[in-house]
């Protein structure tokens, strides 16, 4: 059968065009951050400035706060994303298989968590953190973050387990498993896309949170990364190029751990468990 | 191998009762096959045996040994999946020997027991597929496999050829009963394909509603079904039922047609009966004799020819070989031979003896 052109062409050019538009802010992103301060208001609106510079990343890395920042955030992100996910997949796996009383009551409460504006828990939250000491900590962060995305994670795990079919824990319990080995065993390797679209997920909510970061932070010690590009802003100026070079240096690690999940993230992978 | 006794079983969700007293005697060896229409508490029986499902009220004994409280997986028993239910992230071969390394079995054993299993299904080429770059025939295949390798007390199979082409279904269908006759093995085969179920079995136990309606080898219950439900689901195309009164031997159609039965049967003068009788004996007669009948549909199968017909307004069907049945007119007539029709009485329970008639 012949394919006939102008569909397809339109349909890469409609791709392209999308793809320019949600990567040009990226893209300006790197051309400020490269950008002389001499040269970003004199020479107008270019796409690539006449001359590039370092200068920027240099004096973030060297002379600003912002490897606390990077710590700071690499440990609440990441300790999150790993408590959240071993959370919701306990928490979604038990949604999924199990017939218990207050079922429908526990998820409707979940559901219902969803439902409240942050702003409006920020004071609240505050009030019961600062008697245990964890404002101003990343632990306290780590808390509040976890406790925000465990109902979310945990519907989307319970929606991985449900595609899972049950044939496959039966088959393995019949075989001489346990009820943990078959899950251990069988279903957690079929979840590892749900549990890596999870992890994924929880991190970069986590990495680029920043009212309870604001709101719970004070001080450069325990800032996380957003709070401490706001530092990059002053009573009387912005120094967008410092402020753009940290922007870029904060996209490695969000960029680098979908690298490393992506591959689990393709589907498919219980394609062939049983007709299909 | 092993018997397996089930015992006043009962299984109830909730309030709502699936199972009614179920007594069941499976001898060592021997091939089981389990039928009925969905729903009929076949797969939920079948389950109950495997451990899947708890037993509510009875007792369930394999080998003797009381199981109700004991986990499928100290069961020793093999189950093949309508879904084949094959770990798609393994291999056919670690698909094949899970089991066995569950049992921490030796690896030479183990090997060993996999090669057998693969070669006697024809499974040696694909030992290193994943399920998901195999046929459905294969899949089905590596579904028995993995139940072989086990040397299990007893095999069970959930609608195992359901998800096949009808050609392929045919095929495996022989294999599982060459390869019974090999390994001897007690199996219990669900099924709602009447077919399969004749096919396979050396008994049947045909259920409906919960509550099983006969059990007996294949050709009992299709010469001498038990009630109207069996009379119905076994064979193909279905039982002609007619109305029809009891009188002094015979029984008198709703046209008046009498037809003497070949010895007097347990009922009262006067009764309403049920007669029933297989499209496949009904005979087609001269013009003149038996009743008229109105032709409504004409199917040629290739091996017969099923005439749908309409015999006083009721749906009939005949089962012919005769190709001269293909031209046949607007009316045909039928007649029933005495010896090959079921009375029923009023409550469905079969009238004529239950025992060989001679």
């Amino acid at each position: 059968m012949k394919t006939s052109l102008l569909p397809t062409v339109a349909h890469r050019l409609a791709l392209l065009a999308y793809v320019i538009f949600a990567l040009f802010p990226l893209f300006w992103l790197l051309k400020v951050s490269v950008t002389p301060n001499s040269l970003l208001y004199s020479e107008g609106v270019r796409m690539w400035p006449s001359q590039t510079t370092w200068e920027h990343y240099a004096f973030v890395l060297q002379h600003s706060a912002f490897p606390t920042f990077f710590k700071n955030s690499l440990i609440v992100s990441g300790s999150t994303a790993v408590i959240v996910t071993i959370c919701a997949s306990l928490s979604g796996y038990a949604l999924s298989r199990f017939h218990f009383r207050a079922k429908y009551w526990i998820v409707a409460l979940m559901l219902l968590t969803q439902m409240f504006p942050l702003v409006m828990l920020v004071a609240p939250i505050f009030k019961i953190l600062t008697p245990l000491g964890l404002t101003n900590s990343l632990t306290g962060l780590i808390v509040v973050y976890t406790a925000f995305n465990v109902p979310f994670a945990t519907f989307l795990m319970q929606s991985f387990f449900d595609a899972i079919p049950k044939d496959l824990e039966e088959a393995a319990i019949i075989d001489g498993a346990t009820k943990f080995m078959a899950f251990r065993e069988i279903i957690l390797p079929l979840t590892l896309p749900g549990i890596a679209a999870t992890l994924g997920f929880v991190f970069t909510a986590a990495w680029s949170e920043l009212l309870f970061a604001l709101m719970l932070i004070n001080g450069n010690n325990a800032a996380t990364f957003p709070v401490g590009l706001l530092t990059f802003v002053s009573k009387f100026s912005v120094d967008f190029g410092q402020m753009m070079a940290a922007g870029i240096l904060a996209l490695i690690p969000a960029a680098l751990f979908f690298l490393l999940i992506q591959r689990y993230l393709v589907q498919g992978l219980t394609a062939g468990a049983v007709k299909g | 191998m092993a018997s397996i006794d089930i015992q006043n079983v009962k299984k109830a969700y909730g309030h709502v009762q699936v199972l009614h007293d179920i007594d069941l005697k499976i001898k060592d060896g021997e091939f089981v096959v389990l039928v009925g229409p969905s729903g009929c508490g076949k797969s939920t029986l079948l389950r109950m045996i495997a451990g899947l499902e708890g037993v509510t009220a009875g007792e369930m004994r394999i080998d003797g040994k009381r199981v109700n409280e004991l986990h499928p997986k100290d069961r020793d028993i093999a189950m093949v999946f309508q879904s084949y239910a094959l770990y798609p992230h393994m291999n056919v071969a670690a698909n094949m020997s899970y089991s066995l390394k569950l049992r921490k079995a030796a690896k030479e054993k183990i090997t060993a027991a996999v090669a057998g299993a693969a070669s006697k299904l024809g499974l040696e080429a694909l030992l290193d597929r994943r399920p998901r770059a195999l046929s459905g025939g294969q899949r089905q295949r590596v579904a028995m496999g993995r139940a072989i390798v086990r040397q299990p007390k007893a095999f069970l199979f959930d609608e195992p050829l359901s998800n096949l082409d009808a050609r392929l279904r045919e095929q495996m269908r022989a294999e599982i009963k060459k390869m019974h006759g090999e390994l001897k093995a007690t199996s219990i085969y669900v099924t709602h394909d009447q077919i399969e179920a004749m096919t396979l079995a050396d008994r049947i136990v045909a259920m409906h509603g919960g509550v099983v309606q006969q059990v007996g080898a294949p050709l009992e219950l299709y010469d001498r079904p038990a009630n109207m439900f069996v009379a119905g689901f076994i064979g193909s195309p279905g039982m002609n039922f007619l109305e029809a009164t009891y009188a002094g031997g015979s029984v008198t159609l709703a046209d008046r047609t009498v037809v003497t039965l070949p010895g007097a049967l347990a009922l009262d003068d006067g009764a309403k009966v049920t007669v029933g009788i297989r499209p496949e004996h009904v005979v087609l007669a001269a013009e003149g004799e038996g009743m008229a009948a109105t032709v409504d549909l004409v199917e040629p199968t290739g091996f017969g020819i099923i005439l749908h017909l309409s015999l006083h307004g009721l749906a009939f069907k005949v089962f012919t070989t005769d190709r001269a049945a293909l031209s046949a007119g607007p009316t045909v007539h039928v007649a029933f031979p005495s010896t090959q029709i079921h009375v029923f009485d009023s409550s469905g329970v079969r009238a004529n003896p239950l025992a060989p008639q001679a």
